[in-house]
């Protein structure tokens, strides 16, 4: 499968502390890539150096170089980037308005303002998030009167309206029972087709689910990335081993 | 036992503190009660058609107020649409485009003394820069702009804290999907920052219908109808005022301060009515 993205030598900085050390890697299309890891050990913010998001802090600097499609971040505007690369936050944050209006955000700052491509791109989207059959006939209805799991698939509903090439998700089940979370697993599954995702878990189990390559983070450092088998049964590295049985974090 | 053990039960003290704050709020209702319902018996007699729809005969001592409703809301109205812009686009570029320093320190502190300022020193400071440097004369142009400036303070530390209140990650999911600073800012934040503005917005129509001294010195105090914005006006308030202050009429003078507080009532009414509109529509939990 070709390259999506390309991290090289990365290293980034909050003042003088160091977040992410040296990370490279590389994440392949249409394929489930799970970043698993302990609480600080830089997923957050290594998700938000791969679309800029990290820009908009004051005082940190970073070094090396992150490619998507073998073009460096730095060369593309960032709001075009954002387009390209769609994240879902920890917890579901759905912006006050109606249902439809929250999936037809994105796809409203791009520019389109037929309403008839805006309906289509909305039950697609909302369609590929596994809500549509919940929703359809209350799109008018307020976002926030959703339930949490509902929030979060509409989230991925409007990122997806976007149409963007990558989907980051920062521990998306973080807040979910266990079956709004298989429910999202399950649109996860059925997203890697069209889409290259990136999965932040705190959830070893759910990375062994779902995750095509998993890459274990600690304390800023990416320590190795692996099929889940490879991982789970035969880790190369001693931290990666006593993570995964539960001895540390 | 030295040290007395004597303590009043919670309970009794639940009780007096019940008491205590039912008694405040009670005073607190009772004085503005008394204010509207002294000012309606007054006032309400010389209340009717004539008395709201004819101009003012004998200095005020007949006719009606018709010229200082007039008078009152091309005032009140030219300082709103001066200030609510200039106000709101302060508080936009010192909460969304500047980041915290010691200069935004001192435009914030600068404003809250602003808004600490007696209305007769803005009305002072609007003589000499509009009526007389600027030539505008006693005109409601010249009135405007000076209530323009008495509520910029207000509605720009109002905008800010209801901008500052809407939720940093609303702007985080517009960006995330790829939306520009002015973007999020217009589509995000001020629609939900609305409410929180609107409520400046609406004290500070209600200063400036209320306010006497600001105006007195800028826009004078003309019976005629005013039907520009060079001519001279005079404001329910002040009307109020000087029929009181020269003796001219005291019936006349509570039949104004009647539909003065009537106006400020009805202005509230309508701005809450407006506001609980807009949080329906905008989906959130109505109040």
């Amino acid at each position: 499968m070709p390259v999506k993205i390309q991290v090289e030598d990365y290293h980034f900085y909050f003042g003088d502390h160091p977040v992410l050390k040296s990370v490279s890697l590389t994440i392949k299309t249409n394929e489930v890539f799970s970043i698993i890891g302990p609480a600080h050990s830089g997923k957050t913010t290594f998700l938000r150096a791969i679309n800029r998001m990290n820009d908009d802090a004051d005082n940190c600097r970073h070094e090396g170089k992150i490619y998507i499609d073998r073009k460096d971040v730095y060369t593309i505007d960032k709001n075009i980037l954002r387009r390209r690369v769609g994240m879902i936050f920890a917890t579901p944050i759905p912006l006050p308005g109606t249902i439809f209006n929250n999936v037809a955000y994105g796809s409203r700052l791009k520019g389109i303002k037929s309403l008839n491509t805006l309906r289509n791109l909305v039950e697609k989207s909302l369609r590929a998030a596994y809500l549509w059959e919940e929703v359809k006939d209350r799109l008018s209805d307020s976002a926030l009167r959703l339930s949490g799991g509902q929030q979060q698939r509409l989230c991925i509903a409007r990122a997806l309206a976007v149409e963007p090439e990558v989907l980051m998700m920062d521990e998306p089940c973080s807040g979910l029972d266990p079956i709004s979370t298989a429910k999202i697993e399950d649109a996860l599954r059925k997203l890697k087709q069209e889409y290259t995702i990136i999965l932040v878990t705190n959830n070893t189990k759910q990375a062994a689910r779902v995750a095509d390559t998993i890459a274990f983070f600690l304390s800023g450092e990416m320590v190795e990335t692996g099929t889940p088998e490879a991982i789970f049964t035969k880790p190369k590295d001693k931290r990666t081993d006593d993570y995964i049985a539960g001895r540390m974090g | 036992m030295a040290k007395s053990t004597f303590r009043i039960r919670p309970i009794y003290t639940q009780r007096m503190v019940r008491v205590g704050l039912w008694l405040m709020t009670i005073i607190t209702l009772a004085v503005l009660f008394f204010i509207i319902i002294f000012i309606l018996v007054k006032g309400l007699k010389v209340i009717n058609y004539d008395f709201l729809f004819s101009l003012p005969l004998h200095m005020g001592k007949a006719g009606g107020i018709v010229s200082t409703i007039i008078g009152t809301i091309y005032l009140t109205a030219l300082a709103i649409l001066v200030a609510t812009p200039l106000g709101v686009g302060s508080a936009i570029y010192l909460t969304e485009y500047t980041k915290e320093n010691i200069f935004t320190k001192i435009i914030r502190f600068g404003a809250d003394c602003l808004a600490g300022i007696p209305s007769i020193i803005f009305g002072l400071f609007g003589f000499i820069l509009f009526v007389i440097k600027f030539g505008m004369g006693w005109s409601i142009l010249s009135g405007g702009l000076t209530l323009a400036f008495m509520i910029l303070p207000t509605i720009i530390r109002t905008s800010e804290e209801a901008i500052k209140a809407v939720p940093i990650s609303y702007r985080e999911v517009s960006t995330a999907l790829g939306g520009s600073k002015w973007q999020t800012v217009s589509k995000v934040v001020l629609p939900n920052a609305l409410p929180g503005i609107l409520t400046g917005v609406i004290l500070s129509i209600g200063r400036c219908i209320a306010e006497t001294a600001c105006v007195i010195f800028t826009a004078g105090s003309s019976l005629r109808l005013p039907t520009s914005l060079f001519d001279s006006a005079r404001t329910m308030a002040v009307h109020f005022y000087i029929l009181t202050r020269e003796g001219i009429s005291m019936e006349r003078a509570y039949g104004t301060a009647v539909i003065l507080i009537i106006s400020i009532i009805f202005v509230n009414f309508i701005a809450y009515w407006i506001m609980y509109r807009f949080i329906r529509r905008m989906g959130g939990y109505a109040g």
